[in-house]
């Protein structure tokens, strides 16, 4: 693999963590409101699947979006601004954190209803099918979303006119505070797919080569025209459900594994002086930050100071889009008339 | 001209039309493609036009009407058909948390040129499930419209014009309208959708409907005209938003008003056109304003409980003669 594109991805994890833990941050402090969902630990998802996206290919996610429009190339600042509910944010300020939209850069959106993203892809991929585009829609959920209709139901159709559609589910094993084991008959979520007829794998999370990889595979098997195809990522959430989600019903030894894990403190923030062996940066093993640093410097492709300066960096682009989102002003009501209305063209209605 | 065309023919006409002027148009629904529809609305259109355009889908209303928003997103102009509206509570999802929440939510930067059609009111004896009316759940929602024509004529300009709007649109159909005749001038011109018309001036009372209880209101107003009573009828022809310049006019004028529904009176549309009317003509109204609405019940099988349990064209002409000669009629 390319020494630039590891690079970016690399960029794009660190660019995450910060980005979210920041907003923790102006959330605790009161900038942020409403409901927050982070994605620390779950980054190795969203960077290896969307690097392997092209620029007219789809996107479709979740309320747990921030990274998916991150990587996919909304600026740092238009994300922050409309976590903030400000004017210059990537919805005006009417969506909020759970609501991100960017038409030029076909990020469609970030929805608050479990079970939305499977008919939203399948429609953006009928539409591509029909006019026999190259493209392809790239779909995020969770594990929790397998249960609702929409699931089997979408599925079917896109198996069923072989729609262009990347199923890619986010198994973070909870359903907010339930454990996939008390919410899934079955619970390893790749074979649902079969039941549709669709190409299934199960990549591990944690490793963001192997889901570049897959998605690859995946999304060069849809443009060659076999129809959709489906991921079952397997990933974990290092914080709660959301902000006000202490996450109090996960076993303190799992929660502990993961911290200790934590690719940020341990390897960027607190060893970068020393930086790890590989045998440490093995040790480290499910940590996806870790994971990626330790191959890129098997590979040579990276010396501590590039990990300095790259963290140098990322932390001014977060301070930035910080201060872009506190400068900018609030929608007003006249915003909101207009977003309403914006597809009503020229007609006077009374 | 042509004369005596059914409602579903000039659905079927319309959808006709705006598939052959634009390629984004496409329909889907439960079987709309091979078996024609079941009101015959998209008859021979899966002949002309194949079936990525015509698509005949699975029992799945919540994600192919959520389809059909996706496409929406993207620039296609999809017309779903919900077999009837019933089914249309397994897409309500689809309908207001995303198509009427996705333009705005987005700040402005996906307009939603969505139609969804769908049959639906109290028919003859298909119970309770198969009986329903949706549209006081769906008035309530910003960022829908809503269109009830009731005529051949509003049911071909109306549909075309749906099509093209850039708003998601729900279009109730009635089906007991689909096979009732009137004349279809396809050359004269459209008044805006959601414009309401006078389908028969009058003087002494204003009766305010829509769809099949519009046609029935009309009934009832010629009976009254027998009697010496001239009523002025409204069809609204739009639920969302509604025309409220030309209801006031009306009011202003008449001085009395009666709102006809099919749909159970609690909470229902005759409530919001009867509180906005008197908030706005209080001074002009000569007695208090009434509405005559279903009962609030589901729709009994039985025959003729099911006929006692809406509006019927004597029950309309009962209503106007109290409001008019109070205390002459038991």
């Amino acid at each position: 693999m390319k020494r630039d594109t590891l690079l970016s991805m690399l960029h794009d994890m660190l660019l995450a963590r910060a980005f979210e833990e920041r907003a923790a941050q102006e959330y605790t402090k009161g900038n942020i409101a409403g409901f927050l969902h982070l994605y620390p630990g779950e980054e190795a998802v969203a960077v290896g699947v969307l690097h392997g996206a092209e620029p007219n290919d789809y996107i479709v996610s979740t309320y747990r979006e921030h990274v998916h429009a991150l990587v996919r190339g909304v600026p740092a600042e238009k994300v922050m601004a409309e976590l903030f509910g400000r004017r210059d944010g990537c919805s005006g300020g009417m969506g909020g954190s759970m609501h991100l939209f960017d038409h030029e850069r076909r990020f469609m959106g970030g929805y608050g209803i479990v079970g939305e993203t499977y008919p939203v892809a399948i429609g953006i991929g009928y539409s591509i099918a029909m006019q026999e585009l190259p493209e392809a829609v790239i779909c995020f959920f969770g594990d929790g979303a397998v249960n609702q209709g929409t699931f089997h139901e979408s599925l079917n159709m896109a198996a069923l006119w072989k729609l262009p559609v990347l199923f890619v589910c986010e198994n973070n094993r909870y359903q907010i505070g339930t454990e996939i084991h008390r919410h899934s008959a079955v619970t390893e979520v790749y074979k649902r797919a079969c039941g549709y007829r669709i190409p299934s794998e199960k990549v591990n999370g944690m490793d963001v080569l192997a889901v570049h990889q897959a998605t690859l595979s995946a999304l060069q098997r849809i443009r060659e025209g076999t129809g959709p195809q489906f991921l079952e990522v397997e990933t974990y959430r290092f914080r709660g459900h959301s902000m006000s989600d202490p996450g109090s019903y996960r076993p303190n030894v799992e929660v502990q594994a993961f911290k200790d894990e934590d690719p940020v403190t341990v390897v960027l923030e607190e060893s970068i002086p020393n930086y790890p062996t590989e045998s440490q940066l093995d040790a480290l093993g499910r940590d996806n930050i870790a994971h990626l640093t330790g191959h890129m410097r098997r590979e040579g492709y990276l010396e501590m100071e590039d990990v300095a300066h790259m963290k140098d960096e990322i932390a001014r682009l977060v301070d930035s889009a910080v201060n872009f989102a506190l400068n900018s002003p609030e929608p007003d009501m006249q915003d909101a008339w207009q977003a309403l209305n914006c597809n009503r063209g020229q007609e006077v209605v009374i | 001209m042509s004369e005596e065309t059914p409602v579903w023919k000039a659905l079927n006409l319309a959808m006709d039309a705006e598939m052959s002027d634009d390629d984004s148009v496409f329909t889907l629904g439960e079987d709309v493609g091979l078996y024609g529809g079941s009101y015959r609305v998209t008859q021979d259109l899966y002949a002309r036009y194949g079936e990525w355009r015509v698509r005949d889908t699975p029992i799945s209303e919540g994600s192919f009407t959520g389809l059909a928003v996706g496409a929406a997103m993207v620039g296609m102009r999809p017309v779903v058909e919900i077999m009837t509206v019933n089914f249309a509570l397994l897409a309500l999802d689809a309908i207001i948390n995303m198509a009427a929440k996705i333009p705005f939510m987005s700040g402005g930067q996906f307009p939603m040129p969505l139609v969804v059609r769908m049959p639906g009111g109290v028919a003859k004896q298909l119970a309770a499930q198969h009986s329903q009316r949706l549209e006081h759940t769906l008035m309530n929602v910003p960022g829908l419209r809503i269109a009830v024509p009731a005529t051949p004529q509003d049911a071909w300009w109306q549909l075309r014009q749906a099509i093209r709007s850039d708003e998601p649109i729900v279009f109730l159909e009635h089906e007991l309208l689909y096979f009732s005749k009137g004349t279809l001038d396809t050359k004269l011109p459209p008044p805006p959708m959601h414009r309401a018309t006078v389908r028969r001036p009058g003087n002494d009372l204003t009766i305010i409907s829509y769809s099949h209880m519009a046609k029935l209101s009309l009934k009832a107003a010629e009976r009254l005209s027998a009697e010496g009573m001239d009523i002025e009828v409204i069809d609204l022809r739009s639920l969302r938003p509604i025309d409220w310049d030309s209801c006031a006019a009306s009011v202003e004028k008449t001085h009395h008003l009666l709102v006809v529904e099919e749909d159970c009176g609690f909470a229902g549309a005759g409530a919001e056109i009867v509180a906005t009317l008197t908030e706005r003509c209080f001074h002009f109204l000569d007695a208090p304003a009434q509405r005559l609405a279903g009962l609030d019940m589901p729709t009994p099988y039985n025959g003729t409980l099911e006929t006692a349990s809406i509006p019927t064209t004597a029950s309309i002409a009962d209503a106007a003669r109290q409001m008019l000669l109070p205390g002459e009629i038991s």
